[in-house]
């Protein structure tokens, strides 16, 4: 069998087999299923849920809030390291600044971004955005500064433009580093959404968790983060499809795992 | 001097220094239209320097740099330079590489391929626009970056050391092949070198400096090998190593100063 196929049937076995004793466990009373629900109650719990029309409006709300947080912030990360990227003046200047608002753990503007923004989607994007255009900015910035020298000064002997240099050297540069970070930046994107939901909000998967907890529902608190945990890697796939798109031009690693 | 033609590049008492450290002391270098010229130079004795002046990178502190008669200001713009480590971006096609120039002046990405692929052509990769820089051999990203710098069809070539990386083998079908482009279309070329082998090959004269700091021109040997040469059979040549000796005599001194100096 090959190598692939051995690791995948382990992985299986593992899970399986941890399911099983859990399950086994609630039924022979060994665990209490208040604070562990058995498996198949968690199954039955998400199949409910996926019947119901309002469970897809969460899964949709939770989806844009994360795109948008996604997008902007990277967007915003990468405009700022590339600006401060080619300006150390303006990067020695701003360094403190940044290192400061990067120190706040970002989880406590939720309840500020409430407050300014309302219940509604801003507040989630908000705080999204403030957890992703970090992990850009610095990669972004890093990028930028860690052009091969060589490299620049050909394209500059080849009269390159600021512009061209922009579009052709430093850009694609960065990108190694930004599309290294975008699993991280996902992740930030939906912890920031499912965050800004859990601390207040009418929709969304952090609600649906929201609710579950509120009235001591382990089943759906557990159900809940099943249903996370599947979105998060759904979503890491499709930036692996990404990845691989963009980085074509990148030597294959010598072992593959 | 009147009634004759103008020189490509002439360099007259230059002296280029940083800050306190004086690199070049005194340079004489004169290089006709379509002449071949190669410096050897012990290590450190600043030819990369020389280079770096006639582009218009480095402003000498004493002395005249003029370029087809024009004295130069600013950044030249008839000169190519082919730098001694690679410098092709990673993230294009081996076809787009050698097509960078041209989409720096402005031209659409398709009208940069179409004049690229005769010159990947010209310089023996057929078979590999598509490919990038890692899937060339080293000798294959070499002459990349060779029609990378001649498709922008400089007046001046000035190259520094550009196969000083490459394993002997290599290096020769890279002198053939340089020659050839240079013999179909006659540029000035100012190639430095610490081989002397290499430069007698390739060169019309070949411009010895002394050793650093502080240096200067110590010989300047025409080479009256004829052209085309063949670069595989020339070496064994009577006439090559006469004139290997005559201008070893003259470098192999500056080599003992500047390991005399280093240790």
């Amino acid at each position: 069998m090959p190598r692939r196929g051995k690791v995948v049937l382990v992985q299986v076995a593992i899970v399986l087999s941890l399911l099983l004793v859990w399950e086994s466990g609630v039924r022979a009373g060994l665990i209490d299923p208040f604070f562990f629900p058995a498996p198949s109650t968690l199954v039955a719990r998400i199949g409910e849920w996926m019947s119901t029309a309002d469970f897809w409006t969460d899964v949709g709300v939770t989806l844009l809030e994360t795109i948008l947080s996604f997008v902007a912030g990277i967007a915003i990360g990468t405009t700022l390291g590339i600006w401060l990227g080619l300006n150390p003046f303006a990067a020695e200047v701003v360094q403190p600044f940044i290192k400061m608002f990067n120190a706040i753990p970002r989880i406590l503007l939720g309840p500020i971004f409430v407050i300014w923004f309302g219940l509604g989607l801003t507040s989630k994007v908000a705080l999204g955005v403030t957890l992703v255009l970090f992990v850009a900015f610095f990669n972004t910035f890093q990028g930028v500064r860690e052009v091969n020298p060589v490299v620049l000064a050909n394209a500059r002997l080849l009269r390159a433009s600021k512009w061209s240099l922009l579009r052709h050297v430093y850009l694609p540069s960065a990108t190694t580093w930004i599309l290294s970070s975008l699993r991280v930046s996902v992740g930030m994107a939906v912890m920031g959404a499912v965050v800004a939901e859990y601390l207040g909000s009418s929709a969304g998967l952090g609600h649906l968790i929201a609710q579950a907890e509120g009235v001591l529902d382990a089943a759906g608190v557990f159900a809940g983060i099943i249903v996370l945990s599947a979105f998060v890697v759904a979503l890491d796939a499709v930036v692996d499809r990404a990845e691989k798109r963009l980085l074509v031009w990148r030597p294959a690693p010598a072992h593959e795992v | 001097m009147e009634g004759q033609p103008t020189l490509a590049v002439d360099l007259r008492d230059v002296m280029i220094r940083f800050g306190d450290f004086t690199a070049v002391k005194s340079m004489n270098l004169q290089v006709g239209e379509a002449e071949f010229v190669a410096v050897v130079g012990p290590t450190g004795c600043g030819k990369s320097t020389i280079l770096n002046t006639v582009t218009g990178l480095l402003k000498p502190a004493a002395g005249e740099v003029s370029v087809f008669g024009k004295p130069l200001t600013g950044l030249n713009d008839q000169s190519g330079y082919m730098l001694q480590q690679e410098g092709l971006l990673p993230w294009k096609t081996a076809q787009d590489n050698v097509g960078l120039g041209l989409v720096f002046q402005g031209k659409s990405v398709e009208e940069a391929r179409a004049q690229a692929r005769p010159w990947l052509a010209k310089v023996g990769l057929k078979g590999f626009e598509e490919r990038y820089p890692h899937q060339l051999s080293g000798g294959q990203r070499k002459r990349v970056a060779m029609a990378q710098t001649l498709i922008m069809e400089p007046r001046i070539v000035l190259m520094d050391e550009p196969f000083s990386a490459l394993d002997v083998h290599t290096r020769r079908l890279m002198h053939r092949i340089l020659l050839d482009l240079w013999q179909a279309e006659r540029r000035s070329l100012i190639f430095i070198t610490h081989d002397l082998d290499e430069a007698i090959t390739l060169a019309d004269r070949v411009v010895v400096m002394s050793a650093g700091p502080g240096s200067r021109m110590v010989g300047d040997v025409p080479i009256t090998l004829p052209r085309p040469r063949d670069v595989s059979a020339l070496q064994t040549t009577d006439e090559f190593v006469a004139l290997y000796r005559q201008i070893w005599s003259l470098l192999g001194a500056e080599v003992e100063k500047s390991y005399a100096a280093q240790g």
